[in-house]
Order: structure tokens, then sequence, then C-alpha cells
């Protein structure tokens, strides 16, 4: 497993505009229909809601390196938002009184500012607060411990990716001592009144360890609720079945490993039309570190910002955000395979 | 069309046999998700059992589809394996059991 991030191994897929110009290649070249054709086809339009989830990148910095990892996040990415940019974003969140604010990274946890940030956003009174941690970040590092104590004292939303509930499937794709790691940071949250039937919720990821689409998220939140309470006594509130989508290291994997146009097909004969309507860029934006707008995450890493003039947090207009066009490419149909994939699990 | 019997693009096509019987195959294609479906047994060992069932009946089209679909419902490789020689044994049980009726017809008529 690779310790560095795409970019740091300088990889060709390190540029968007390479990953791009693949998703765009065979097999969409005539095999198969671009994600724009299938929506034709089916009648359907993709048109922004009301912004519920401001989701802010805080940088993309982080103590692991996943396998599929569509941030190519790791210890050696040192972008990482202003405090200039953070205050824009505390302004945007307290004008618009956005119900759901969602931090991401990398290691949200990672960022010199993020208490700060915390601390600022909870005051204005978010409805719902995530963030979302790596766990092994909790333990990492003695200035880490209390996160647990800090998460829970401003009722923050934690969201953490266990890709299975057992040791072996975990380290294979988040790197060896990772599954360890988070049972002690899962127990440590527990332990503050994390995952219970109490008001601090904790919810785990799931996103499938190779080139197939996930399981059904019932069945799985069963399988891993029995087995991580039997076998661990941890409890949580609710599991999300993420879909791997073909961009980043996990599109490196793919093609390395000969999976890339069979992967595709695979999304495409799931397309599900009930999934479109309840696709995350409809009632989110994703801010990134250096203050531009995406309609996604994946988008912002594959760097195509919003389709507006108002593309950047200086230029904030919520009226404009409204009526824009949802940029979309062939990895959207990550988003629309089975039961849906969004940042909280499956949508149809 | 292919030139050889099996072709892997074919299983993408299996829905398309309701093209030439629709009701029979929409009725076979029904029965067949409802057999797959969380019920007295988990998915994951359905899918366990499908993937024994696909060895010896040694279908390559089931054998793919099994062998993604046990991964994806979190077996583990060693279950995967373990589910493969249930089906082997059995299928060499019922070879051998058969020697009985060899020793059986052996025993009568030998003097």
């Amino acid at each position: 497993m690779a310790t560095k991030s795409l970019k740091a191994r300088k990889s060709q897929l390190s540029d968007t505009q390479r990953q791009l110009v693949i998703l765009n290649e065979k097999p969409f070249n005539g095999t198969l229909p671009t994600f724009k054709a299938k929506l034709d086809l089916h009648n359907l339009d993709l048109k922004p809601k009301n912004l519920e989830i401001f989701q802010i990148n805080l940088g993309y910095m982080c103590n692991q390196v996943c396998a599929h990892c569509h941030v190519d996040a790791g210890p050696d990415r040192k972008e990482m938002m202003s405090k200039e940019n953070l205050e824009k974003c505390l302004d945007i969140i307290k004008k618009h009184k956005i119900k759901s604010v969602d931090l991401t990274g990398g290691a949200p946890e990672m960022h010199p500012l993020f208490r700060w940030f915390v601390e600022k956003a909870s005051a204005i009174g978010i409805e719902d607060f995530i963030v979302r941690s790596n766990l092994t970040i909790i333990v990492a590092n003695k200035k880490y411990y209390d996160l647990p104590d800090f998460f829970a004292k401003h009722n923050l939303h934690i969201i953490s990716s266990l890709p299975f509930y057992k040791k072996e499937k975990t380290d294979r794709q988040r790197g060896k001592g990772v599954f360890d790691d988070s049972i002690k940071a899962l127990k440590m949250l527990n332990k503050v009144g994390y995952g219970g039937a109490g008001k601090l919720k904790l919810d785990l990821v799931y996103n499938p360890g190779g080139a197939f689409l996930p399981a059904d998220q019932q069945n799985l939140e069963l399988d891993f609720k029995t087995s991580l309470k039997e076998e661990y006594n941890i409890d949580f509130n609710n599991l999300f079945t993420i879909t791997n989508l073909p961009i980043s290291r996990f599109l490196d994997f793919l093609i390395a490993s000969e999976n890339y146009e069979e992967y595709m097909h695979t999304l495409v004969n799931a397309f599900n039309p009930a999934a479109v309507e309840n696709v995350m860029c409809t009632n989110t934006l994703s801010v990134r570190w250096d203050g531009y707008l995406y309609d996604c995450d994946f988008n912002q890493m594959l760097d195509i910002k919003v389709d507006s003039k108002c593309n950047h947090i200086d230029l904030f207009d919520y009226d404009n955000m409204k009526d824009r066009n949802i940029v979309i490419n062939q990895h959207c149909y990550g988003c629309t395979a089975g039961a849906g994939s969004s940042c909280q699990g499956t949508i149809a | 069309m292919s030139k050889n019997y099996y072709d892997s693009d074919d299983l993408k096509k299996f829905g398309n046999i309701t093209e030439w019987s629709p009701e029979i195959g929409d009725n076979f294609f029904k029965y067949y998700n409802s057999v797959f479906e969380k019920g007295a047994l988990p998915v994951k060992e359905k899918a366990l059992i499908a993937l024994s069932v696909a060895h010896v009946v040694q279908c390559p089209y089931c054998i793919e589809a099994y062998t993604e679909e046990s991964i994806k419902n979190g077996a583990e490789k060693d279950e995967m394996m373990e589910a493969v020689h249930v089906g082997a044994a059995i299928k060499a049980g019922s070879a051998l059991v058969h020697g009985v009726q060899m020793m059986n017809k052996g025993n009568k008529i030998i003097m």
C-alpha cells in the first residue's frame, strides 16, 4: 500500500485534467452513454433545491493514506484553509442560517484552527454540525486525546469511516493498525456518550474495499452493529454505505488492476433514476480550502467549479447558487448506482 | 456475436431473456430476486450457498456474479473457499457414494 499521495508520487492522475480525459474516453466514446445522455434518456434534470448542507473542506492533510481516497489526502498534503476564508464561511453560515455544516478534509482536526472554528460556528447555532473524523486521529497524538470531550461539548455529529468490522479488510484499505486504533477511538467516543440513544450522534461510513458496489445498507448496518457490540462492546447510530467514485486514488486502483471499464459498466448498468432526485449536489455546496465553490466534494477533487461567476466564497450569492446548473461528468454515475450514494449514505 | 461459447459480456445481457418470453422471464426474475432477499438466512449466507452451487454446476457467469456478491456482503476469502470445498466435497461424495451400488452389484455376482 502506498504511503504517499498521488501528488507526492508525481502520478499523472494527480492532474485533474488527466482524470477528466480518462472519464471521457473508452467506454464513454461509444459503448456506454455519458451521464448527461443517461439523464436525457430518462427525462431527468439535476437542479439545486434549497441549500441545506454547507460542506467545508478544511484541507487535504491527513494522518492516513487510504487506498481509495478520492481526496488524495495524506501527511504530505499541505493545502489548508486560511483564517480569512474560515471567517468568510462563518459569515455565510450565519447570514443564510445554514441548517447543516459538514467539516471534512483530510483530517479536519489537524487544521490548527479547527477548534477555534468549531467554537465560533457552534455559537451561531447550527442544527446539525458534522465533523468527518477518520477516528485514528483521536489516538494519533496526545494533543488529540481530548477530542471526544471537545466534540461532545459542542454537540458535534461525528461521521467516521470504518470500512469493515474486521481488522484485515479495514487495514487493507486504510493502512496497517488503523482498525485497532479506530476501535480505541470508538470506545473513547462511546465513553463520553456518543453512539447511544442520547443526542450525541456517531455514524459510521462503509465503502467497498474494491471494484464492486456496496451491499444493502440496512443489512450491513445490522452486521456492523452485531459484530462491533459482541466483539468490542461498541455502539453507534447509523451506518452509511458510500459507493467509491472513479476518481483520484480509487481511479488509480481501477486502472492499475484493469478494473476500470468493468467498474464503469457496473455503475452504468446499476443506474437508478429514483436516486437522481436526492443526489447530494442538489442540496449541498462544497467549499475548497482556498474558498472556491463546488457542487460536491467529488467535483472539488476534479476541480470542476460551480457553473457561476460567483464561484468563490468572496462572491457568495445564495440566489445565484440556487439558479446554477449542476456540473456533471461520468463520475456522477457513482451517486446514482443501485440504492444511490451520498455523504449521508443511500438515497433511494 | 462472440465465437466463444462463453462470453463474460453475456452476463450483462441476462435480463434480456425476458424479450422472447416476457411473462415467464419476469416471473423467473421475480422469483430469483426474492430468493436472494434477506429471509430466515442472511444475504451473505445465501451468496455463499450460491457460490458453492455455482462451482458444482460449473457456471462461469454464476461464479463471477457470486464471487462479487459474497465479497460485497462481507464474506472473507477463507469463507468463500470453504463454501467451494463444501460443493466440491458433495460432488465428490455423490460420485463416491455410488461405489456402494458398485459393491452391491459386485458382491452379488462374484462367486
